[in-house]
């Protein structure tokens, strides 16, 4: 047991009301959702008591836990209630899961991103039903006149000395009104018995059964929909309109204007659309107006321009590259990439004199509201956000865009509205991932790597501190990385695992190349770099905590020769080319093997066996879906992710020039956490990164051909 | 507009609508059956899919006008209390990641089982394949569709 102050962020664990708003219905639909094998749940409560922020206890003993951040696939409305059922000590049959409305008073940081959600929740979500317990446990233990330490709990049940016992929902009136501890205990996590256990996603049933969940399923007393007409290239703005064949369809009832965008009011959504069709809108032609050919000759000439201020240096590559035996040079470049959430942006609003109410799927409710604080000149306090559930965010719904214009519009037309992006909508007013190369040189002296030098150049953006720290820094005694930031029109974004889904895959793909130009096995010559890292690491710290570098040695290593040995690397096989890849990302080690053969002389990308460390596995079957699928996303952009513009306008706009990865290019893969007792950390992300890699360096191994671009596939080529 | 009287899960509504208007809005906006996504509007990603007459079809392109007395299916109707064979594996291997696209994937596969008891992997990514899943939950819902057919 490990005991902790409970001052961290008191205030969650104080008394609190009415949680989450409203009392909860349940009924028919809840009941059906419950596994019919399993024991049956507690019944209906009749008199709901709240403990903390994060969980009320029914008279009966069912449990109600709130999930306080965004759910947007990653399974966190699953997985951080499961961490404080744990804690708390109840069966997970009898919890019953509510998403939490936005409230900075009582959680900490309510967003989706960065795959921080159970890293940044864990200490929270644990002293949530620790806390809890501990008030339930000292109530029982004082009406039995015996020492809580001599109590114990099981299953929501508490056990006295004496044979006593009491069920949390019959002591849980009583319990609500004590003191909030000043120390809880939390548990070993050898006691664990939720965490680690496999749990079903608590919306299944209702996901299955087409259940109004997400964002686009909204419908309110006296809503109207709302479809925009934006600006069609970046550069553009609005000029005049005519709105004439707009009104004449059927269900239009307004049109209005805010800023450059028009928005057309109606009574269901398939008018809005045809009257966004039927707007004739005259656009002014900026100044400025790009295209990818411009963007590729500008970033290109920035590879080779040595930055005023290196990111990090050590010793001096320029030096090393004069003394160098041989120098060996490959530059990577990475398009554009729209995220392509199934579910199109779009948000309700209901902003009048009394309030400003949003409802919709966002990753990042606090800033947004802030926003529309800021846009609507009114109080945070005046302005109320709660989530759905989100039909994919992939770092698009950071970025309230769409609540902001949801906002707007109700404002105008003083009524409810459901804003929604069609998806060319979607796709042409996106906020991208910014289109990127990377150049590395390397100068060999000796046959061995004597210098390292990295050269970033992005739209808009460059890779986040400590980025420029990671592998191989600390290895190389001449080490150096730059970044030049290109400024474009175009929004640009996190798109998921921001930087590390192409730095990966440029990487990977390098070192590849490398070690076979070196005549090195790729694992071995990666293990010798660490092996420097260990016994003589080079370099600076970079930060206050001393670390010269940016990884952890024994972490990375560890899931590198996990995957070495779960693929069989050591031991070719006829007709099967390995390749592979190994990144740190969003605090996870990830490394990956791809296994690809020979088929009508195409290689076809076979399995991936993917190796993990991310700490304590909260929900293992939730956290091997998320690997697969940063897998899959990871292939996919990198086979197909195609996204250009020309005179300011994307050339793709929807699925039929966009193309996505499909159910017959997936390969199979197989998943291996490594087993740990530490803070478990976030997989969003991390899986994703090194995929590409993977599948390149298996590729290059099977053909000998290797792809300096991304994506693979031209589609253009493909459909002509 | 045009009054219009459909059959949705066996039951028959009176609806009024422009004849150009798909399936998938009346569904959504008029009847609040909202279990039928849309997400592309130009049947390339199926998270609309439905069935007309048991056959799967993608309801963002095909307008009201020509459903005359076909039986349409959504997810709301695929079974009385989700114990579809299909609805049992989805939960049995925890399918979903944001779950927009299931309804759609759940829908195609389920025309499938029924015209094909065994369906082989190469069956299963010809009816899919009109399905994208952005999430990439691909292989278990090839999974659960290969477990479906065993109990259909």
């Amino acid at each position: 047991m490990t005991k902790v102050q409970t001052t961290y962020k008191r205030r969650s664990f104080l008394k609190v009301s009415a949680a989450a708003g409203g009392g909860m219905i349940l009924g028919f639909n809840w009941l059906m959702g419950c596994k019919p094998e399993g024991p049956l749940p507690k019944a209906i409560p009749s008199e709901w008591f709240d403990i903390n922020a994060f969980l009320k206890i029914g008279d009966t003993g069912l449990v109600t836990i709130y999930s306080p951040n965004p759910e947007i696939g990653q399974n966190i409305k699953t997985s951080m209630p499961m961490i404080v059922a744990e804690e708390l000590d109840v069966n997970w049959h009898d919890v019953v899961v509510e998403q939490a409305g936005l409230n900075t008073e009582w959680y900490t940081r309510q967003v989706a991103g960065g795959s921080q959600s159970i890293r940044q929740g864990w200490e929270s979500l644990r002293m949530a039903g620790a806390t809890a317990r501990k008030m339930l446990v000292d109530t029982a233990a004082e009406q039995w006149g015996v020492n809580a330490e001599d109590c114990s709990v099981a299953n929501g049940i508490i056990s006295g000395p004496n044979n006593e016992s009491i069920g949390y929902g019959e002591i849980a009136q009583l319990a609500s009104q004590r003191e909030v501890p000043e120390e809880v205990d939390l548990k070993d996590p050898n006691d664990f018995k939720i965490i680690g256990k496999s749990q079903t996603n608590v919306d299944l049933q209702d996901i299955i059964t087409g259940k109004p969940l997400f964002g686009l399923d909204v419908d309110k007393e006296g809503m109207v929909y709302a479809v925009v007409l934006r600006p069609p290239a970046f550069g553009y703005t609005l000029e005049s309109f005519d709105d004439t064949d707009t009104k004449a369809i059927n269900g239009v009832s307004d049109v209005v204007q805010f800023g450059d965008k028009i928005a057309v009011i109606a009574s269901n959504t398939w008018a809005a659309i045809k009257g966004q069709k039927a707007l004739k809108a005259e656009w002014k032609v900026g100044p400025d107006i790009e295209d990818s050919a411009y963007h590729d000759k500008e970033l290109l000439a920035l590879l080779d321009k040595k930055a005023d201020e290196a990111r990090r240096e050590d010793g001096d590559v320029f030096a090393a590259f004069d003394a160098a035996d041989e120098i060996f040079e490959r530059t990577y470049e990475a398009p554009f990439l729209p995220h392509s959430c199934l579910e199109p942006m779009n948000f309700y609003a209901d902003v009048n004199e009394t309030q400003a109410y949003f409802l919709g799927p966002i990753q990042t409710p606090e800033w947004t509201r802030n926003r529309l604080s800021k846009l609507l000149d009114r109080d945070p306090s005046e302005i109320k956000i709660d989530m759905t559930r989100m039909g994919g965010g992939f770092g698009r719904r950071l970025y309230g865009d769409f609540a902001l214009e949801a906002a707007e519009i109700s404002k105008l037309i003083e009524k409810p509205v459901k804003l929604t992006f069609t998806r060319e909508d979607d796709m042409t007013a996106g906020t991208y991932r910014p289109a990127s190369k990377f150049k590395f040189k390397t100068g060999i002296k000796d046959g061995k790597i004597d210098a390292w030098y990295m050269v970033e150049t992005c739209i808009n953006g460059r890779m986040w501190d400590p980025m420029p720290s990671n592998f191989p820094a600390g290895t190389i005694d001449n080490f150096r990385v730059d970044s030049h930031v290109f400024e474009s029109n175009i929004t640009t974004g996190a798109w998921r695992a921001p930087y590390a889904n192409f730095l990966a895959y440029a990487e990977q793909a390098y070192i590849d190349e490398l070690a076979m130009h070196l005549g090195k096995d790729p694992i071995d010559l990666r293990l010798e770099l660490f092996e420097r890292a260990r016994t003589n690491p080079v370099g600076e710290a970079y930060n206050d905590d001393g670390d010269k570098f940016n990884y952890d040695i024994d972490k990375y290593t560890g899931v590198i020769k996990l995957a070495r040995e779960k693929s069989n690397w050591d031991q070719p096989r006829e007709g099967v080319h390995l390749g592979f890849s190994a990144y740190y990302s969003h605090n996870t080690y990830v490394a990956e093997v791809a296994e690809v053969e020979m088929e009508n002389g195409m290689p076809v990308v076979k399995k991936i066996i993917c190796c993990v460390d991310c700490g304590i596995v909260v929900n293992p079957i939730a956290a091997k879906n998320q690997v697969e699928g940063g897998i899959i996303d990871g292939i996919g952009h990198a086979m197909y992710g195609q996204f250009d513009f020309e005179k300011g306008r994307t050339q793709q706009t929807n699925y039929d020039t966009y193309r996505l990865i499909r159910i017959s290019e997936v390969p199979e893969i197989e998943v291996h956490f490594v087993e740990s007792q530490n803070d478990p950390t976030g997989l969003g992300e991390p899986t994703l990164p090194p995929a590409g890699g993977a599948i390149a360096n298996a590729f290059a191994a099977a053909s000998g051909q290797r792809f300096y671009k991304q994506p693979f596939v031209n589609y253009k080529d493909v459909i002509g | 507009m045009a009054d219009y009287t459909i059959k949705v899960n066996n039951e028959l509504h009176k609806i009024s609508a422009d004849p150009d208007t798909p399936i998938l809005w009346v569904l959504r906006d008029q009847l609040k059956l909202v279990g039928t996504k849309y997400g592309c509007g130009i049947a390339q990603c199926g998270a609309c899919t439905i069935h007309l007459d048991g056959v799967a079809m993608r309801s963002c392109v095909y307008p009201i006008s020509q459903v005359g007395d076909a039986s349409i299916t959504t997810i709301e109707g695929l079974s009385e209390q989700a114990n579809h064979p299909l609805q049992k594996a989805w939960v049995e291997y925890d399918v979903p990641q944001c779950g927009y696209c299931q309804a759609g994937q759940i829908m195609s596969a389920a025309a499938l089982l029924k015209d094909n008891r065994n369906p082989s992997d190469s069956d299963i990514d010809q009816a899919m394949h009109g399905n994208i899943c952005r999430c990439g939950t691909y292989l278990r819902v090839k999974k659960a569709i290969k477990k479906a057919a065993k109990s259909v």
